[in-house]
C-alpha cells in the first residue's frame, strides 16, 4: 500500500477491518458448533440474533461472549432440538426476562409507541414543512422590479 | 400564542425526559421483572455446603422467604455480604442463597471465611435455575410470599436502607394478608 495516498490508505484500512469483523465475530462464540439440520441452524441463528444479551444490553446473545449468553444459546438450541416452535422459544424468554429481551418486540398495545414513533416523527416533520412552505408562499416577492406595476 | 406555547411545551417535555433519564439514582441496567406477581419458579438443587442435602422450593411453601442470587466471582456480592449477615441476625425471614456460575469449593470457602447468612444455598451448576428466575447478573434479591409468588425483586447490592424501606414493609404486608 506504499503507493496509496494517505486518505486512500485509511479508507482501505477501514474497509478491510469492516470486512474482516463479521468473520472474527462469527468465529468467536459458539462452542457447540452448528446444528446438523440446516433448517434448525437457520432458525437458531435467527432466534439468537433477536434475543438481547441482558448483561451487555446492546449485543444479541448470538454475538456475546458472556456466560449468560452462552447459557441462553444452549437453551435455544435444546428447545429447537426438542421440536419447540420459534414462538414457544420467544415466549420462554419473555416470560423470564420481559419484552426487553427481544430486539424486535411484537406489535402490542404496550409497544405501539416504539413502532409508531418513526411514523409520528415523519408526520410531524411533514406538517412543519408544509406550514413553513405555505407561509413563505404568502410572502411578497421582494426582488420583483417595482417599475413593472 | 402558539409561538409561546410550543417552545415552552417542548422545553417542559425535554426537562421531564432528562430528569427521568439522567437521574443518577436510576440504574439503567435494572429491568422490571416479569415474574412479579407470578408463581416463583421451582427448583430442587443440592446444597453448596453439603451436597447430600437438597434445597427445594417445595419445602419453603407457606412461608415468606428471600432468595439472594450470588457468586464468588461477583464483586458486588462481596460488597453486600456484611449487610446480608446483619439481616440474617435479625431473624425476620429465612434467607435462601442461589450460588450462580460458581465452583463449590470456592463458594464453601467464601461462606466459611466471611460467615454464612443463608439458611441454605442452592448450587446452580449449569445456570438453568437462574434462567428460570430471569437472573442476568448478581447480586439479585427476590422476595417470595407465603403463596409462593414473587412479590419483589431488587437488583444491586443490598443495603440497610433498601432492606428497611423495600423489604421489611413488604414482608410485614405479606404476613398480614395471611399469605
Amino acid at each position: 500500500m506504499r503507493f496509496l495516498r494517505p486518505t486512500l490508505k485509511l479508507a482501505a484500512l477501514l474497509l478491510s477491518s469492516v470486512l474482516s469483523f463479521p468473520v472474527l465475530a462469527a468465529g468467536s462464540v459458539d462452542v457447540y458448533g452448528e446444528l446438523e439440520n440446516p433448517a434448525l441452524q437457520a432458525r437458531y441463528e435467527h432466534i439468537t440474533e433477536d434475543l438481547r444479551c441482558l448483561v451487555c444490553q446492546n449485543e444479541s446473545i448470538a454475538d456475546s461472549n458472556v456466560e449468560l449468553a452462552a447459557d441462553l444459546r444452549r437453551q435455544v438450541r435444546e428447545m429447537l432440538i426438542a421440536g419447540k416452535s420459534d414462538d414457544a422459544i420467544f415466549k420462554f424468554m419473555t416470560d423470564r426476562y420481559g419484552e426487553f429481551v427481544r430486539f424486535n418486540p411484537p406489535l402490542t398495545p404496550k409497544t405501539w409507541l416504539i413502532w409508531g414513533a418513526p411514523f409520528i416523527m415523519v408526520a410531524v416533520g411533514a406538517v412543519i414543512i408544509i406550514r413553513v412552505a405555505r407561509q413563505r408562499a404568502r410572502l411578497p416577492l421582494d426582488d420583483e422590479p417595482a417599475s413593472e406595476t | 400564542m402558539w409561538k409561546f406555547v410550543i417552545p415552552v411545551a417542548a422545553f417542559v417535555a425535554l426537562a421531564v425526559l432528562f430528569a427521568v433519564g439522567l437521574n443518577p439514582h436510576r440504574d439503567i441496567h435494572a429491568l422490571p421483572s416479569p415474574l412479579i406477581g407470578k408463581a416463583a419458579p421451582k427448583f430442587d438443587l443440592t446444597d453448596v455446603m453439603d451436597p447430600s442435602r437438597r434445597v427445594d422450593t417445595a419445602a419453603l411453601k407457606g412461608q415468606v422467604y428471600v432468595l439472594n442470587v450470588w457468586g464468588t466471582w461477583c464483586v458486588a456480592c462481596r460488597e453486600e455480604h456484611d449487610e446480608l449477615l446483619a439481616i440474617a441476625q435479625q431473624h425476620v425471614v429465612p434467607l435462601i442463597g442461589l450460588d450462580y456460575m460458581d465452583q463449590r469449593d470456592k463458594a464453601r470457602q467464601w461462606l466459611t471465611q466471611l460467615g454464612n447468612p443463608y439458611q441454605s444455598v442452592g448450587f446452580d451448576t449449569d445456570g438453568r435455575t437462574a434462567i428460570d428466575w430471569g437472573v442476568y447478573g448478581a447480586p439479585e434479591t427476590f422476595l417470595v410470599d407465603g403463596q409462593g409468588r414473587v412479590i419483589f425483586k431488587f437488583i444491586s447490592p443490598m443495603t440497610a436502607e433498601v432492606w428497611q424501606n423495600e423489604f421489611v414493609p413488604r414482608i410485614a404486608a405479606a404476613r398480614r394478608s395471611g399469605a
